[in-house]
């Protein structure tokens, strides 16, 4: 007897989950993702199938699983939407090749092929990877689907857009250059998050919204959306996501509470960046997570509060990949320690 | 120059001294290594590893003489211990000291047998009773089946039967992932 | 006073709710099944030792009669289900996941169905506990719920006076099986008698009647036969698989767990199945053994599943003839549910004491043969274990075959209940592994035992022969030494003689001498001459004649040594 569930249809159900935060992400930045998920997709399934036949392993099963197409997408999300053609496949297929496959495959890999892949990307490519697009309201000159995808294929630009125009950086980016500078963030928001016709004005861009980054907020919300519906159908259990968004919350309020002008509100950092997609989707892969509840705990924990050392003091805005790539090593130590207590016996 | 160089001597001196101490405070008895290399031999006696026992294969494993792939009884189960052990990798079985076998008992055939005692002056464990021109016969239980008692038989009457299975002595097989079978069911019956 | 009302419960960690199939087979009554033409017997049919059969071939039987006795404490005796002729006592196929034969007595019913005399038990609770444990073992009775572990010995409480909870467990939580839930809607008397009898042995306080919730025709049936019992209570506890699980149950509806190594007993509960119950209230009210035992036939390939009364050793593929089953169709046939059961080789196997259902299933209701993939460590099978173990390190371990590891994670305290194997998305046999791990440690320690005799008696064998070569040795060293002595006393006695002889001689030289003097003097005293230096010479070896004594006694030394 067996129940109605394989690992495809968990991958499928996972890949269905991110949907809202795909619409509100085409909705608030343009076309340019969906060209970075064909790409990425395209990219890990080739790869996938070459590697598989060079492993001699049947290409059926391995294919039909889904693993890669979810690996493809998380990377997906993580690069910027108009980064040329060649930064995604080349960051697809060194998370499928490198980081899945010369680690043993599905079920064996212990980094995150897809932090891996966007690691490397990040290191690599500095200048393509960080060249983020602000919210259409707000864009110089919001681009079309085809032209998005002329530019991301050709890197033609319609006639008379510079591509430095077209880019901005991301609200977690622009806080931190920002807090470097000496400015508060109350003086950061003020700044940055003025009504559209002072910001014209003062031709800057209102890049924060009530909550967090204009825009990011809301595909954060629906990535918060898709998780707990991945959490309702017991495809990923609520350990993960609660204690990494709950570490994060916490470390915030703290330093929230003590310097409310050096740094950001805890629910600035729920919602904006990766927070929402990693917690939901990154931190649980299961293959490189912790196993047990308890270690489920520490693990999300672990990625929470790394996420906001690394944000608030390192020297990357945002640190999703790097705080789940670090925890990642910590899971076989954490999975050691922390096991069940199995029933009819005494506490270890 | 010089200050480099003495604090370098401190330094080797000081560890030194700390490793010296650590060597005596957490010296750790010298384990019985036979003992423990013996416990893990399937004690058949047979001597297929070209040492007259288990023991002193075991003796030969501790000092290095022998390597631990040499006990064609013991099979894989036998290699795997050893090279945990030992911390040592495992290797396949040796050829040349025979081949994994099911487990067997020697049987007597009772009617050829003419009562020399050879064989049970060739048994390692005393498992075959008899005395002098009377019949022999072998304690199934305390045979290990090293068959030592087969070649100093004149009238080979001494048969390799293999240890039959029963429902008691059944055991789960390892399963099959490549291509999970369910039980065969004879339809005609 | 039986009651129905609330009551707190426990629940166990993890579980599944797998889909139930049992309405199809509790729309009939429960029939009993035709009489066989040959019944099957096998000497093996419970936990613990074989009987041992007290019958010859060709003898005549009676229905009840004892065909088989039990060996050693842990062993349950074999009647006769029908009377007839015993054919055979041989080696025959029996229900195994083997797929192996064993040894049974094969009856060949007359078709009379004669029962051997046998009387019930006037008034069991004038026996003392002890009596009524020995009428239940020489019944036969074996847990009927599946495992088929001894009665009498579960009913012993041991040095325990009393005890605390009796739980009757009518849970049947594995789908497709309904044997217990018929049993209790149409025999509830019978094993209300029963928990009467089984509370008398065990000296228990209270008795809990658990049900799962999913069967409330059982349930109504339960409270309705309990009503007049002192301190019974009949709960309905929610339905989630593996709640009959004994630990799982005991938690349920204690919230104690029973220790890793220990018994229900040990924390003052015994649970017995509900048929158990019945079949002892039959041996004590009725005199009858068990011969006889509710079977579930059912599965796609049945056209008219239900539950039969079947007489043990009834081949299976009677009952699915005889449920409309169609034979061509089954794809698998197991024994036993299909979470714990397991598939059989062949139609002919007969039912025995732990049969509680024959489930034939066809293709379509198989999961489809799925591949097996790599574990991904989603942790389902570790949120779904009624034990909370860590199935996919077990599996992990087993897997490599690291039988050390394997038992750190606690290997044998997986129930085998399947819930893994059942939700993992890999598709991984993890039961089959922890099955497979646990048969590898207990070969493994019987062959370590071995190994360990054999050891001794090499040991023994090279002791032995040393003893032998170092007795040999002293015996040759003896026996050279004696004959060393023994030359040496020759020698000596040689010596002795010569000196004998010399002095002999001597004595008669001197004699000579003294006659010669003698005749001498004579002569002189007729001469009157001086006497000669011959004889002074004489009189000196005389004195010589006294230093042969330390001579004499040098002869007797060597028999002083001997002694």
């Amino acid at each position: 007897m067996h129940a109605p569930v394989s690992v495809t249809r968990v991958m499928l159900q996972v890949l269905l989950a991110m949907i809202p935060g795909l619409a509100a992400y085409i909705w608030f930045f343009g076309w340019g993702i969906v060209y970075n998920l064909l790409i990425a997709m395209t990219v890990a399934v080739v790869a996938e199938t070459v590697m598989l036949a060079l492993r001699g392993r049947p290409l059926r099963p391995y294919l039909l699983d889904g693993s890669a197409l979810v690996t493809a997408a998380l990377l997906a999300f993580a690069i910027p939407p108009l980064a040329p053609w060649w930064v995604t496949a080349i960051g697809s297929a060194f998370a499928i090749v490198v980081a899945k496959h010369l680690y043993g495959g599905l079920g064996y890999n212990p980094f995150n092929p897809a932090m891996v892949g966007y690691v490397m990307l990040l290191v690599s490519f500095p200048r393509e990877m960080t060249s983020w697009v602000p919210p259409l309201d707000f864009s110089v000159y919001p681009m079309s689907f085809l032209e998005a995808g002329r530019y991301i294929l050709t890197g033609q630009l319609p006639a008379g857009v510079t591509f430095d125009a077209l880019t901005e950086a991301t609200p977690l980016d622009t806080l931190k250059t920002n807090l470097g500078m000496g400015n508060t963030v109350a003086e950061i928001r003020a700044q940055l998050g003025l009504d559209e016709a002072t910001s014209r004005l003062l031709s800057v861009i209102p890049i924060f919204g009530a909550i967090g980054g204009k825009g990011w907020e809301w595909i954060a919300g629906g990535f918060l959306l898709g998780g707990l519906w991945l959490i309702h159908r017991r495809i990923i259990s609520w350990h993960i996501p609660l204690a990494m968004l709950g570490a994060l919350a916490i470390m915030a309020l703290l330093f929230y509470l003590i310097a409310p002008d050096r740094y950001a509100s805890p629910l600035f950092h729920l919602f904006s960046g990766a927070t929402m997609l990693g917690a939901f989707f990154i931190a649980t892969d299961p293959v490189t997570a912790a196993s047990s509840p308890m270690g489920r705990l520490i693990y999300g924990a672990g990625i929470g509060i790394l996420t906001y050392i690394i944000r608030a003091w390192g020297g990357y805005p945002d640190s999703i990949a790097f705080a789940v790539l670090l925890m990642n090593m910590a899971v076989p130590l954490i999975d050691h320690y922390f096991k069940p207590r199995v029933f009819g016996h005494d506490r270890d | 120059m010089m200050a480099a160089i003495i604090a370098l001597t401190l330094l080797a001196v000081v560890f030194g001294l700390m490793l010296g101490f650590a060597a005596i405070r957490f010296k750790v008895e010298g384990d019985p290594l036979v003992d423990k290399i013996d416990a893990l031999l399937p004690q058949t006696q047979c001597g297929q590893c070209s040492y007259p026992g288990c023991r002193p294969y075991a003796e030969a494993i501790a000092k290095g003489e022998a390597d631990i792939n040499q006990c064609p009884p013991g099979g894989e189960t036998t290699i795997i211990a050893l090279a945990d052990l030992l911390d040592r990798d495992p290797k396949p079985l040796n050829p040349e000291n025979g081949t994994v076998k099911p487990k067997m008992v020697a049987v007597i055939d009772e009617q050829r047998c003419i009562g020399c005692t050879l064989c049970i002056q060739a048994c390692p464990v005393d498992a075959i009773l008899g005395a002098a021109k009377h019949m022999h016969t072998v304690i199934e239980s305390e045979c290990t089946g090293c068959e030592l008692c087969l070649p100093p038989c004149p009238v080979d009457c001494i048969d390799m039967v293999p240890l039959g299975q029963d429902i008691l002595t059944w055991k789960w097989p390892y399963p099959e992932e490549a291509a999970p079978k369910p039980a065969v069911l004879e339809k005609a019956s | 006073m039986s009651n129905a009302g609330a009551r707190r419960l426990w629940r166990f960690r993890g579980g599944v709710h797998p889909p139930q199939h049992k309405q199809v087979s509790t729309t009939l009554p429960v029939r009993p099944a035709a009489l066989p033409a040959r019944l099957t017997l096998p000497l093996h049919q419970h936990i613990g030792e074989p009987a041992e059969p007290l019958v010859k071939r060709g003898q005549q039987v009676l229905k009840g009669q004892l065909i088989a006795r039990p060996q050693g404490y842990v062993s349950a005796p074999v009647h006769a289900p029908t009377s007839g002729t015993v054919v055979d006592i041989g080696e025959y196929p029996v229900p195994h996941p083997s797929g192996l034969s064993a040894p049974c007595i094969v009856i060949e019913a007359d078709g009379e169905d004669r029962w051997i005399d046998h009387a019930p038990v006037a008034d069991y609770q004038s026996l003392s506990p002890s009596e009524l444990r020995n009428v239940i073992r020489e019944a036969g009775i074996v847990g009927l719920g599946g495992a088929g572990f001894p009665t009498y010995i579960k009913l012993n409480p041991g040095h325990r006076k009393a005890l605390d909870t009796l739980i009757l467990n009518g849970v049947e939580c594995e789908p497709y099986i309904t044997c217990d839930d018929m049993l209790m809607r149409e025999r509830a008397g019978e094993i209300a008698a029963g928990i009467g009898i089984v509370r008398h042995a065990l000296q228990a306080r209270q008795c809990l009647v658990a049900i799962e919730d999913n069967k409330p025709e059982a349930y109504d049936a339960m409270c309705r036969a309990t009503a007049h019992l002192e301190d019974v209570t009949v709960v309905q506890v929610p339905t989630l698989y593996p709640a009959g699980s004994e630990k799982q149950l005991i938690k349920v509806l204690t919230g104690k767990e029973v220790p890793s190594d220990g018994l229900a007993l040990h924390i003052g509960v015994v649970c017995t199945n509900v048929g158990t119950a019945a079949a002892v209230h039959r041996a004590i009210d009725r005199g009858e053994p068990l011969i006889s035992r509710l079977v579930t036939v059912t599965g796609g390939a049945i056209g008219r599943p239900g539950n039969l009364e079947v007489l043990l050793g009834t081949p299976m593929e009677e009952l699915i003839h005889q449920c409309a089953g169609d034979s061509g169709a089954i794809e698998r046939l197991v024994m036993g549910g299909p979470m714990m059961g397991f598939a059989l080789h062949r139609f002919d196997l007969p039912v025995i004491k732990t049969t509680n259902c024959v489930l034939a299933l066809t293709a379509a209701e198989l999961p489809p043969p799925r591949p097996v993939m790599p574990c991904i460590r989603c942790g389902a099978c570790a949120d779904v274990c009624p034990v909370n173990l860590l199935p996919q390190q077990l599996y992990w371990y087993s897997k490599a075959k690291d039988l050390d590891r394997v038992q750190e994670y606690h290997l044998f305290d997986c129930i085998e209940c399947g819930c893994c194997s059942y939700v993992c998305p890999s598709n991984i046999p993890l039961v089959q592994y922890f099955r497979y791990a646990k048969g590898d440690i207990w070969t493994r320690e019987r062959e370590k035992e071995k190994a360990d005799i054999a050891r001794r008696r090499h040991e023994f064998r090279l002791e032995r022969l040393a003893r032998e070569k170092a007795e040999r040795e002293a015996r040759r060293n003896r026996k050279k030494a004696a004959l060393q002595a023994d030359t040496a006393r020759r020698e000596k006695q040689a010596e002795i003689q010569e000196a004998i002889a010399r002095t002999q001689a001597r004595r008669r030289a001197a004699m000579k001498a003294a006659e010669t003097q003698r005749r001498k003097a004579q002569q002189t005293a007729r001469g009157r001459e001086r006497p000669s230096p011959a004889a002074r010479n004489a009189g000196g070896e005389g004195g010589n004649e006294k230093s042969g004594a330390p001579a004499g006694m040098t002869e007797d030394a060597p028999q002083g040594k001997d002694e």
